[in-house]
């Protein structure tokens, strides 16, 4: 479970979070939600630790990350797993090195152990043997669920997802979706999806949080989203004609 | 408040003079961080050869291209300069050996490095930068610092010198081909000429400066790259910058070094 109190991050003059606090569920896909530049990916920054926040606390499972020793936030680090939006795969590794990487970093496996975990996350995101290829040989969903298999080899309790369907057809973006939802349950981690993909939300979202102008605008589950009164967020949720439409059919 | 706070608020000081000590803060900060205890030695192990292939061996050819011809015209220089004939013949050879072990090789050659091997790093840790590789690497618990910069210096600290050494040689080389290919100067001239007066401590000088100049170039480079903001256009910048400061620094500190050592 991660818990956030407080959170304020401004950059100069701009604030660009105002007093975050969330709880974000463990084995359970949490959702941050928003339009660009509200303020999402700067939220799961301070989360991890890439930004540090000027006011606040993030608690992973109680500890408070803000405030711990730097050697003690590596270990920390060590069981958060990370998709990023352009997947960042080291592009002077093979699939299989980027996958192995923080394996041969962190921990003393021999190489056949090492070579089997790498097996195993391929065989989970459906990429058996394409261990040689090189990242800029690969197509956008096959870079998206290498990024997976690399965020789950270490098999972390914590799971970031930043934009996970950016840039992908509908078709593949259903599959990283199913694939984040299933890892999730599997291993029993807290996942949290930065999105603003309807679609995800109503597909996997279990908890979900809107963040409108740097703020916590409102939280809830799918069921709950669907029917809100909050002017903002339908005014998100409901952007498109496709979801117009769907609730009208709600209402009626 | 803590300094990080501070830290990440600096860049949007006003003050050219403040921006300015900021970034030595931040460059100083950075070398600091990449010089820490690497995470697992055999990985920072296979890095440090790869770095010196990528740094190093790749750049045999241009250096010894460089200096060849360098080499080759000092010596023609010299020798189509001396008009009085009170000058012995062997001051061609003389004058091309001081020069290219001096100045030619370590200063020159460090100057056309810091735009090869400069703008390579800049650009590969910019690149890095703005696709969030090293965000990647940092979430995972590496220090990303040590484990990208560190390699770089090290194998720059060690391998430049052989570059450096092996400029001399050709340079040398240089001057002797173009001195018998002409007839300007005799090959028995040439080669008294560059053993007149040999003083070892010449050497040992350009090789002090060689590796001053090997940690401005992978460490400025390296700055400009970690810090590369935005797009690739940015990092294009970046590499451009790393290669003019590094230059700038390379020419402050010949003075440095040369007023230090030599006066």
């Amino acid at each position: 479970m991660i818990e956030v109190k407080n959170l304020y991050k401004s950059f100069g003059d701009t604030e660009v979070l105002t007093d975050i606090s969330f709880t974000f569920l463990k084995g359970k896909v949490n959702m941050i939600i928003g339009q660009s530049g509200s303020g999402k990916s700067v939220l799961t920054k301070c989360i991890v630790g890439l930004h540090q926040p000027d006011q606040g606390e993030v608690l992973f499972d109680g500890q408070n990350f803000l405030q711990l020793p730097l050697e003690e936030k590596k270990e920390i680090r060590k069981n958060i797993g990370m998709l990023f939006q352009a997947s960042a795969l080291f592009d002077s590794m093979t699939v299989e090195e980027n996958i192995s990487f923080p394996l041969r970093m962190f921990t003393n496996n021999t190489a056949g152990e090492i070579k089997s975990r790498v097996d195993e996350c391929l065989e989970r995101v459906n990429l058996v043997g394409k261990n040689d290829l090189y990242p800029g040989e690969t197509s956008g969903g096959m870079q998206k669920r290498i990024g997976i298999a690399r965020a789950i080899a270490m098999k972390p309790a914590y799971l970031f997802c930043d934009e996970p369907n950016s840039g992908l057809d509908p078709q593949t973006a259903i599959v990283i979706d199913n694939l984040i939802h299933e890892i999730t349950y599997e291993m029993d981690i807290t996942t949290i999806v930065i999105t603003h993909d309807m679609n995800s939300v109503i597909e996997i979202g279990d908890h979900i949080m809107f963040v409108y102008k740097g703020k916590k605008w409102w939280s809830g589950d799918k069921q709950d989203i669907l029917r809100s009164k909050n002017n903002e967020l339908n005014d998100f949720v409901y952007a498109s004609k496709f979801m117009k439409t769907l609730r009208e059919k709600l209402n009626s | 408040m803590s300094f990080s706070v501070r830290f990440d608020r600096a860049p949007y000081l006003y003050s050219q003079e403040l921006n300015l000590l900021f970034h030595i803060g931040q460059y100083f900060t950075l070398i600091w961080r990449s010089f820490s205890r690497p995470e697992k030695f055999s990985i920072y192990r296979k890095q440090f050869v790869q770095e010196i292939d990528s740094i190093g061996l790749s750049s045999i050819g241009i250096v010894a291209l460089m200096s060849v011809f360098m080499g080759a015209v000092i010596a023609l220089q010299t020798a189509s300069n001396m008009d009085s004939p009170l000058l012995p013949a062997y001051t061609v050879g003389f004058t091309a050996r001081q020069s290219i072990i001096l100045e030619f090789s370590p200063t020159i050659i460090a100057l056309i490095l810091a735009g090869k091997v400069g703008s390579n790093i800049a650009s590969e840790i910019g690149t890095m930068r703005v696709t969030e590789q090293i965000d990647a690497l940092d979430i995972m618990g590496v220090n990303s610092a040590a484990y990208l910069i560190l390699p770089k210096v090290l194998a720059g600290l060690f391998i430049f010198p052989f570059l450096i050494t092996i400029s001399m040689f050709l340079g040398i080389f240089g001057g002797w081909f173009v001195c018998i290919s002409t007839g300007v100067v005799s090959s028995n001239d040439y080669i008294y000429g560059i053993q007149y007066d040999f003083q070892p401590f010449d050497v040992f000088y350009a090789l002090i400066k060689t590796v001053i100049f090997a940690f401005i170039i992978t460490t400025v480079a390296s700055y400009h790259g970690y810090f590369a903001k935005g797009s690739a256009l940015e990092v294009g910048r970046s590499s451009t910058k790393a290669v003019v400061y590094s230059s700038i620094l390379i020419l402050i500190f010949n003075y440095i070094v040369t007023q230090l050592l030599l006066i």
